[in-house]
C-alpha cells in the first residue's frame, strides 16, 4: 500500500447556522495536483463546504488539513489570507477599478519585474495576452472567468477553491471552457475543488467527485463508479439517467425482473427471494426489431444522435432506452427491446420482506 | 490574531465616528425641539398676537398651491415626455430639468424685476403706448408662480421615470380591456405612478417649506423669513426657535410621508422596457400644442430668467466686476469646497460603518445623519448657533483660569455655518458614495482576502479606488448646493463674509435687481454642473 500524498483532507467537519446543520461530518482526501468536485442539488451545503475550507466561515467540528498542516479545528482557525487557498467566484468579483492585468497581479507580492513577467505568464495562460489593459466591465463573460482564475493562480496557492464557476455562461461556452481550465490547472500542476450542480461539467473537469445530500457526502470516487457503481439510491437517482424496476434476487449472480434475468457480481441482500429493486440504465435496454419481447413508446425526448425513449412495459412500470436517431417510432407504437445489462446494481425495496427462498 | 484585532476596534470605529456624525445631525433638531418644550409666555403672546396667524396662513396656502401647480405641470410634462411623441420631444425630455440649476430666489427676482414698474416690460409698454397694467407680480400669484416653476422638475424627472419604464405598457394592456388611451391614463397610468408622483411631490413641499430666498424677494412671509426677522429685527433669538419648532413639526409630517411613499415605490413592480418602445403620436395641433406647453415652460423657468440675467450682468459688468467680486466669489468657493470635503469624508464614514454593521442601531445611525436634508435651513441655522453660543461660554469660563479675557471664540469664525450646511447637504453625499460601497459585494472582500489582502490594506486597495467614482459626485453636488444655499450662510456667516449667495440677496432686498444679477450668473454656471452629470449619467 503506497502512501499518498494528500494536498488537503477534511476529518469529519461540521458546520450548522443556528439549529440547521449544513455541513455533517464531512469527510475527503484529495491528492496532490488532483481536480476534485463538489457535485449536489442547491442546498446540500457544497458551497458552505467550500467557504469552510477557505476559511471564511469557521468550523463547530472536525478538522481540515491543509498541505499537512491543521488550518482549522476546534479552537484554530487561521484567517482565509493566511491560508493560500485561491477562489474564484461564482460572480468572479472582479476588482472593477482595476483592470485585466492589475488584477491578476492583486495577489502578487514580488518584486516588480516578477510580478510583471507572472501576471504575463498567466495571461497567455489563459489566451488573454491582448486583454491586458481592458477593465472587467469591457471584458465578455468567459473572459471575466478566465481572468478570475488566472487571478487565483498567480500567487500559486496550495488548493484553488471554484465556486460554481460555469454558472454564469451559455452551455457552448460553458464545455470549451471546461476542458480549457482542466488543461490550465493541470499545465500548473493545481490541486483544486470546484463546486458546481451540473454533473456534465463534473465529469468534463475532476479526477475525483463527491456527491452530496443533506451535508453529507454520498460518495467520493471517480465518474465511472459513480454512474456505473453507485453506493446509495440517492447517488443512483442523482447521476444520470434511470428507473428502478422491481426485481427477485435468484441468487448471488442473477436478479430477475419483468424482462429476464440479468447476471453479473452484485452484493446481494439475501440468498435467494427477496424483492430488490434495480438501477437501469438507458444503455442497458437496447433496441432490437427481432425481439420477442414489446414494450410500448410512452415518451419521445429527440438528442440528435439518439432518441430517448420511455417505454411502458405490460406491467405498467415504465424504463428509458436510448437508441440510434434513425429508429423513429411514433408515441403509442411497440417496439423490439432487449436486456443487455453486464453488471447488477440492487437496492433493498422499499417494502422488503424476507422472501421466501426459492427452490432450487 | 492581531489583524483581527485590529479590524475589530477599526470597525468599532467606524460606528463610534458615525454615531457622533449622527448626533451632531441631531443635535440642532433637539435643541430646537427642546424649545418647544420650554417656552416663554411672552415671546409666544408676542408671536400668536402679531405673527403666528398670518405665518401660518401664508405657509398653508403657499405649500398648497405649490404642490398642486407641480404636481399638474409635473406629471403632464413627464407625461409628454415619456410616453407621447411631439415636435421637439427629445430636446425637451431634457431641457425641462433645466430649471433645477436656476435657483428658485433667482428667478424670483428676475421675474419680479421683469415685471416691476421700472422693470423692462412695463417701460417698454409706456414707451409704445400701451394703456395696460400687467397684475401686481408681488402677489401670492406671483410668489406661486416662482415656486412652481422651480421647482416641478422634481415632480417632473421622479414621475417621468415612473411612466417611461411602465406607461405604454400599462397603456397598452388597459387598451386590450377596453379602455381608450385618455381612459387608461386615468385608470391606470396614473395610479400606478402614484408612490413616484406623491415622493415627488414631497420633495417640493420640502423644499417650499425651506425656501427662504424666493418669499424674501416677494415680501411674503412664511416661517423662514419669519425666523429670520424674529433673530435679526427683533433680536429674539427665543422668538426665533419657537418658530423653528412649529415649522420643524410639519417638516416631519412631510418626512413620514415621503418615506411611506418611498417604500410603497420599492414594492410597486415596474416592468423593464427593453429598448424604445412605441410612442403614442400626437397629431396636428396636438402636438404643437405640446410642444408650445413645454415650451412655454421652458421659456418661462429657464430661458428668460437666464437671458435677462445675462442681459442685467452685461450693463452691470463694467461697475461690479470689481474686487469686491472676486471677494464674493472666492467666499463662495471656499465655503463649497470646505462644505463638500467635510461633507465627503462624513459621507464615507457612514456609508463604511453601514456597511461593515448590518445591526439595527447603524442603520438608524444612518438614517438620523441623513434626515438634515428635510430640515429648512433657518431652522438648521438657529439650531446650530444655539449650541455653539453656549460651548462658547463654558469655553470662556474654562479659560478664564488661565487668564483669558478675550471675546467669542467660535463664535465669528466659519463652525456654525459648516455644522449647518453639512447638516443640510448630507444626503446628497452620502447616497452616491453608499450606492458605490454597495456594488462592492461580499465575494470582493473574499477574493481579495483570498489572495492575502485585509485590514487597511483591503480598505487601501480596493474600497478607496472603487470608492471614487462617488466620492466625485458626492463633492460636486455638495460643492453646487452649498454655492446655492442662501438661508444658512446669510444667517449664520462671520460678520461681514459675504458670499455670492448673501450678496443675491443684499442687492434685491434693496431691490436693485441689475446689481444681483452678476453674483446669480457664477450660482447659476455652478448649478448647471450637476445636471450635465446628471445627463451623462443617464446616457451611459
Amino acid at each position: 500500500m503506497q502512501n499518498v500524498d494528500y494536498m488537503l483532507e477534511l476529518k469529519g467537519i461540521s458546520q450548522r447556522y443556528g439549529n440547521t446543520v449544513v455541513v455533517k461530518e464531512m469527510s475527503l482526501s484529495l491528492p496532490r495536483g488532483s481536480i476534485g468536485c463538489l457535485l449536489g442539488p442547491s442546498g446540500c451545503g457544497k458551497t458552505t463546504a467550500l467557504r469552510c475550507i477557505a476559511g471564511f466561515e469557521q468550523v463547530q467540528a472536525g478538522e481540515i488539513v491543509l498541505d499537512g498542516r491543521s488550518v482549522a479545528k476546534p479552537g484554530l482557525h487561521v484567517a482565509a489570507e493566511q491560508r493560500r487557498i485561491g477562489m474564484v467566484f461564482q460572480d468572479y468579483a472582479l476588482f472593477p477599478h482595476l483592470n485585466a492585468a492589475q488584477n491578476v497581479g492583486f495577489g502578487l507580492t514580488g518584486s516588480r519585474a516578477d510580478n510583471a513577467r507572472r501576471v504575463a505568464e498567466m495571461l497567455e495562460l489563459v489566451g488573454l495576452s491582448d486583454y491586458a489593459k481592458l477593465y472587467p466591465h469591457e471584458l465578455s463573460g468567459g473572459q471575466q472567468q478566465r481572468i478570475a482564475l488566472a487571478r487565483a493562480l498567480a500567487p500559486r496557492p496550495k488548493l484553488l477553491l471554484m465556486d460554481e464557476p460555469f454558472s454564469n455562461l451559455d452551455v457552448a461556452l460553458r464545455e470549451r471552457l471546461c476542458g480549457d481550465v482542466r488543461d490550465i490547472l493541470k499545465h500548473e500542476g493545481a490541486t483544486a475543488i470546484l463546486v458546481t450542480h451540473d454533473q456534465d461539467e463534473a465529469f468534463m473537469i475532476a479526477d475525483v467527485i463527491g456527491v452530496m445530500n443533506e451535508g453529507r457526502i454520498q460518495q467520493w470516487d471517480k465518474a465511472y463508479n459513480l454512474y456505473h457503481l453507485p453506493a446509495n439510491r440517492f447517488v443512483a437517482d442523482f447521476i444520470g439517467e434511470g428507473v428502478f424496476l422491481p426485481g427477485t434476487v435468484l441468487d448471488d449472480q442473477r436478479v430477475e425482473i419483468e424482462i429476464g434475468v440479468i447476471e453479473g457480481e452484485f452484493d446481494a441482500p439475501c440468498a435467494c427471494g427477496c424483492a430488490v429493486d434495480v438501477l437501469l440504465r438507458p444503455d442497458d435496454i437496447i433496441h432490437d426489431d427481432e425481439s420477442p419481447l414489446k414494450a410500448i413508446v410512452r415518451e419521445k425526448a429527440f438528442r440528435g444522435a439518439q432518441i430517448l425513449y420511455t417505454l411502458q412495459l405490460p406491467s405498467g412500470a415504465e424504463m428509458l432506452s436510448l437508441v440510434p436517431s434513425h429508429h423513429n417510432h411514433a408515441i403509442g407504437e411497440p417496439i423490439g427491446i432487449r436486456l443487455a445489462s453486464d453488471h447488477i446494481i440492487t437496492f433493498r425495496a422499499a417494502d422488503a420482506a424476507s422472501g421466501a427462498c426459492c427452490d432450487a | 490574531m492581531i489583524t483581527r484585532a485590529l479590524q475589530g476596534v477599526l470597525s468599532n470605529g467606524w460606528r463610534l465616528a458615525a454615531a457622533m456624525i449622527s448626533l451632531a445631525v441631531l443635535m440642532p433638531v433637539l435643541v430646537i425641539l427642546w424649545s418647544m418644550f420650554s417656552p416663554a409666555p411672552e415671546v409666544w403672546e408676542h408671536l400668536s398676537e402679531h405673527l403666528l396667524l398670518e405665518l401660518l396662513s401664508n405657509t398653508f396656502w403657499l405649500v398648497l398651491a405649490t404642490a398642486i401647480g407641480t404636481l399638474v405641470l409635473g406629471v403632464s410634462l413627464a407625461w409628454l415626455t415619456a410616453v407621447c411623441e411631439f415636435p421637439g420631444r427629445k430636446i425637451f425630455s431634457w431641457a425641462l430639468m433645466l430649471p433645477l440649476a436656476v435657483p428658485a430666489y433667482v428667478t424670483a427676482f428676475v421675474i419680479v424685476g421683469l415685471f416691476d414698474f421700472t422693470g423692462p416690460l412695463q417701460s417698454w409698454m409706456r414707451a409704445s403706448g400701451f394703456d395696460w397694467r400687467p397684475p401686481e407680480v408681488r402677489s401670492f400669484g406671483g410668489v406661486t408662480l416662482v415656486m412652481v416653476l422651480a421647482f416641478y422638475p422634481y415632480v417632473y424627472l421622479i414621475s417621468r421615470n415612473a411612466f417611461a419604464t411602465q406607461g405604454k405598457r400599462a397603456l397598452e394592456a388597459a387598451q386590450s380591456l377596453g379602455y381608450s388611451p385618455r381612459a387608461g391614463f386615468f385608470k391606470v397610468a396614473l395610479p400606478m405612478a402614484r408612490p413616484w408622483i406623491v415622493g415627488g411631490v414631497m420633495l417640493v413641499i420640502m423644499e417650499t417649506l425651506a425656501d427662504f430666498g424666493t418669499v424674501a424677494v416677494f415680501n411674503y412671509d412664511t416661517f423662514t423669513t419669519g425666523i429670520y426677522k424674529a433673530w435679526f429685527a427683533m433680536f429674539s433669538l427665543p422668538a426665533a426657535s419657537q418658530l423653528a419648532s412649529i415649522l420643524i413639526i410639519f417638516v416631519f409630517i412631510i418626512v413620514v410621508l415621503e418615506q411611506q411613499a418611498r417604500a410603497r415605490m420599492r414594492y410597486t413592480v415596474v416592468g423593464k422596457t427593453s429598448g424604445e418602445q412605441e410612442r403614442i403620436k400626437l397629431r396636428g395641433g396636438k402636438a404643437w400644442a405640446a410642444t408650445g406647453f413645454a415650451g412655454l415652460v421652458l421659456l418661462l423657468g429657464f430661458v428668460i430668467p437666464l437671458v435677462q440675467l445675462l442681459i442685467w450682468a452685461s450693463e452691470v459688468w463694467a461697475d461690479d466686476f470689481d474686487a469686491r467680486y472676486f471677494e464674493f466669489l472666492t467666499h463662495s468657493l471656499t465655503l463649497a469646497a470646505l462644505g463638500a470635503v467635510l461633507v465627503a469624508a462624513a459621507a464615507v464614514i457612514l456609508a463604511v460603518a453601514n456597511r461593515y454593521h448590518s445591526d439595527v442601531s447603524t442603520r438608524i445611525m444612518v438614517r438620523v445623519a441623513t434626515l438634515g436634508y428635510a430640515l429648512p435651513g433657518p431652522v438648521l441655522a438657529v439650531g446650530a448657533f444655539i449650541p455653539i453660543v453656549w460651548l462658547d461660554a463654558r469655553l470662556r469660563d474654562g479659560l478664564t483660569i488661565f487668564g483669558y479675557d478675550g471675546g467669542m471664540i467660535l463664535q465669528g469664525t466659519m463652525v456654525t455655518m459648516l455644522i449647518a450646511l453639512c447638516v443640510r447637504f448630507m444626503a446628497v453625499g452620502f447616497s452616491p458614495v453608499d450606492g458605490n460601497l454597495q456594488r462592492i459585494t461580499r465575494s470582493v472582500d473574499e477574493s481579495a482576502r483570498s489572495l492575502g489582502v485585509n485590514g487597511v490594506q483591503l480598505l487601501r486597495r480596493v474600497h478607496l479606488p472603487i470608492l471614487r467614482g462617488g466620492l466625485f459626485t458626492a463633492m460636486t453636488l455638495v460643492f453646487v448646493d452649498v454655492m446655492k444655499e442662501m438661508p444658512i450662510t446669510l444667517m449664520t456667516r462671520p460678520f461681514g463674509w459675504d458670499t455670492l449667495a448673501v450678496r443675491v440677496f443684499e442687492m434685491t432686498s434693496e431691490g436693485e435687481w441689475e446689481r444681483a444679477a452678476l453674483p446669480a450668473v457664477a450660482i447659476v454656471i455652478a448649478g448647471l454642473i450637476p445636471i450635465i452629470l446628471m445627463n451623462r449619467h443617464a446616457e451611459r
